[in-house]
């Protein structure tokens, strides 16, 4: 790997996706760094699903560079490849293995060789299983262990998927509306949860909820029409003009 | 939990039917004597080694569909494949017995007016090499097919097509005479396997033991893999792909190891099959035979290794009955078969009795506890 070329965590610079003409991320920059907590904001359509896919290997960038603790090139590799440097994503929709137990899904997570190979002939470890304890109990899912996920309540599977993003290990998490569905109390808990998060790893969260993103105090980006529009506090995100044009509303 | 314990359950109970059919059918067709209730007569012995190697078919193909949700529509051409192997083997221990009495070429060979063997001939005289072609030969095809496959990430029906397509194209090739391997006839006549006469009652019962055998192993294998970390990787691929890719597996990989182990069991289970029917040739290959199997496996229980099994023994008898009565029928009903399980079991005959067992238990387990409401209710 060459010398790191920025220190930032994450490092996209002037990264462009087109569909057929349209594009999706108009030379879009952006940089997070290390523990630092995003929240990405701004209407349908701004490109906020399209940079978390560029991010984790889903779509490539037809133009620019898009650099992972400043030497890995995101746009060079495959999902895959990128989990293992240490990027999580929890989707929008809850995605959890249904047909599975929790404890199981939590087990698929947990950092561990990923090879055919090595899960074939591989050994449940008492360092797993406390590995497992301890994030059941700080996604509060103890008691529900042994259920499929399938069964769990749509909160719960947020949760879950949380869980497993940390059961990773990752040095960054994506996070695409964490509070879409959840009720309040289960809103607050996750923004508890997420600035527990952030003290120790990089989170980006995308959420239309404005008082989420309130809660979670922390350095807000606007995206609109695949750029960034505003960047900064909310309280200043809000009060620029363009944001309330296209996105706020008056 | 509970699942766990009803898988458990199902180990034994389906190692033990294996080992009891094991012992029942040689002893019934041997030590009781023709005539009595208990007999059981040669040509059925074969016949049910038949099935027995089309469970095992059938099994091949849960591990990957039922489990990873690849649907092979061409499961039938790694059998035939297995076969072919297996039968080349014996049609090289014929030796100068032929029609012929040629003492190197196979009669269709002499026929075909050829001075020599065809490369790909040499070595099948060594039975331990046959053996090995039969798990090498459908595993290579597998694993180069499934490499540009689950490259490419073909999924769903488009990789349905392309497995169809990939026997129907094998099948044309061996019909044709330039193959070297039988042409339409395909290869038969057998007389001998490992120095036993291939039809004779005492051979058919080993081979038929040996079938039971290789069915329970590869059922052990099959149990073993879907319960490995490795397994409950496939069930993530099966229903979330794109979660798992995200959570940093490649999902090809594990595709191409799961297809390929399959490719060489459905292999083992043709290779066993061709000595106990005496034949093999190009309609192994036909596209029907290969949407058969999954009409057995889902008929069993897709996603449950024991229902297959179940699926395969019962449709084959049912086709064994059908043909024999109700020549003319046998379609419609294995059709009708198909879509009354689709609609009314959805998770087949396993998975019906596995629903009314978990029901039942739940029953009894209430049952047992005082419910003072119940009785205010009535």
């Amino acid at each position: 790997m060459t010398a790191p070329v920025t220190p930032t965590l994450l490092y996209l610079d002037n990264i462009t996706v087109s569909f057929d003409g349209f594009r999706a991320l108009n030379a879009l920059s952006l940089t997070v760094d290390h523990a630092e907590m995003r929240a990405i904001i701004g209407p349908n359509g701004a490109g906020k699903t399209t940079m978390m896919d560029v991010i984790t290997g889903k779509t490539r960038p037809s133009e620019g560079t898009a650099l992972f603790e400043g030497s890995h090139d995101l746009s060079a590799l495959d999902e895959a490849a990128i989990a293992e440097l240490g990027i999580g994503r929890k989707f929008q929709t809850p995605t959890v293995f249904e047909m599975h137990t929790v404890e199981d899904n939590m087990l698929l997570a947990l950092k561990n060789e990923r090879g055919p190979l090595a899960t074939l002939f591989s050994r449940r470890t008492t360092h797993e299983k406390e590995r497992i304890d301890a994030l059941l109990e700080r996604v509060r899912l103890t008691a529900h262990r042994y259920r499929p996920a399938g069964e769990l309540s749509h909160g719960q599977k947020q949760w879950l998927e949380i869980g497993m993003l940390l059961a990773q290990e990752p040095k960054l998490l994506l996070i695409d509306e964490p509070a879409a569905g959840m009720t309040d109390q289960e809103t607050a808990d996750t923004v508890d949860l997420l600035r527990d998060i952030a003290m120790s790893k990089a989170v980006i969260v995308v959420e239309h909820d404005m008082a989420f993103v309130r809660d979670l105090g922390v350095k807000v980006t606007c995206l609109h029409e695949g750029s960034v529009l505003a960047q900064g506090s909310l309280d200043a995100v809000s009060a620029n003009e363009r944001v309330v044009e296209v996105y706020l509303g008056r | 939990m509970r699942t766990q314990s009803f898988f458990d359950r199902q180990t034994t109970l389906v190692l033990s039917l294996l080992a009891a059919v094991a012992i029942l059918v040689p002893s019934m067709n041997g030590l009781a004597a023709p005539g009595s209730a208990l007999h059981l007569s040669d040509h059925l012995v074969p016949l049910l080694g038949k099935y027995v190697c089309f469970a095992l078919l059938a099994l091949s193909v849960d591990l990957i569909w039922g489990f990873c949700g690849i649907l092979s529509l061409g499961h039938g051409a790694f059998f035939a494949l297995g076969g072919y192997a297996m039968g080349m083997h014996l049609m090289r221990q014929i030796g100068p017995r032929g029609v012929y009495g040629d003492p190197i070429l196979p009669d269709f060979m002499v026929f075909l007016n050829w001075k020599e063997l065809p490369w790909f001939w040499h070595g099948f005289d060594s039975f331990p090499f046959a053996v090995l072609m039969v798990l090498l030969v459908p595993g290579a095809l597998a694993f180069v097919f499934g490499w540009f496959a689950f490259r490419s990430r073909v999924t769903g029906v488009y990789l349905s097509i392309i497995t169809q397509a990939m026997t129907f194209a094998l099948m044309l090739a061996f019909f044709r005479n330039d193959m070297g391997l039988g042409g339409n006839n395909g290869l038969t006549d057998f007389k001998e396997i490992l120095g036993f006469t291939v039809q004779a009652g005492s051979t058919r019962i080993v081979l038929f033991v040996l079938s039971v055998l290789a069915l329970a192993g590869g059922y052990l294998l099959c149990r073993w893999v879907v319960g490995s970390t490795f397994g409950k990787v496939l069930v993530a691929v099966r229903d979330a792909e794109s979660r798992t890719r995200f959570l940093g597996y490649r999902v090809e990989h594990y595709k191409l190891v799961v297809f390929t182990l399959s490719a060489m069991l459905a292999g083992i289970a043709g290779a066993l099959y061709v000595p106990q029917v005496g034949i093999i040739n190009p309609s192994e290959f036909a596209p029907a035979g290969s949407i058969e199997v999954v009409i057995w496996v889902a008929v069993g229980g897709r996603g449950t290794l024991a229902g297959p099994i179940l699926g395969a023994l019962l449709v084959n008898a049912g086709k064994t009955w059908f043909t024999a009565a109700l020549p003319e029928f046998w379609l419609f009903a294995l059709g009708g078969l198909f879509v009354f399980v689709t609609i009314f079991m959805p998770r087949g005959i396993l998975g019906a009795v596995g629903d009314l067992w978990e029901r039942s238990s739940q029953r009894f387990r209430s049952g047992r506890q005082p419910q003072p409401v119940t009785h205010a209710a009535e």
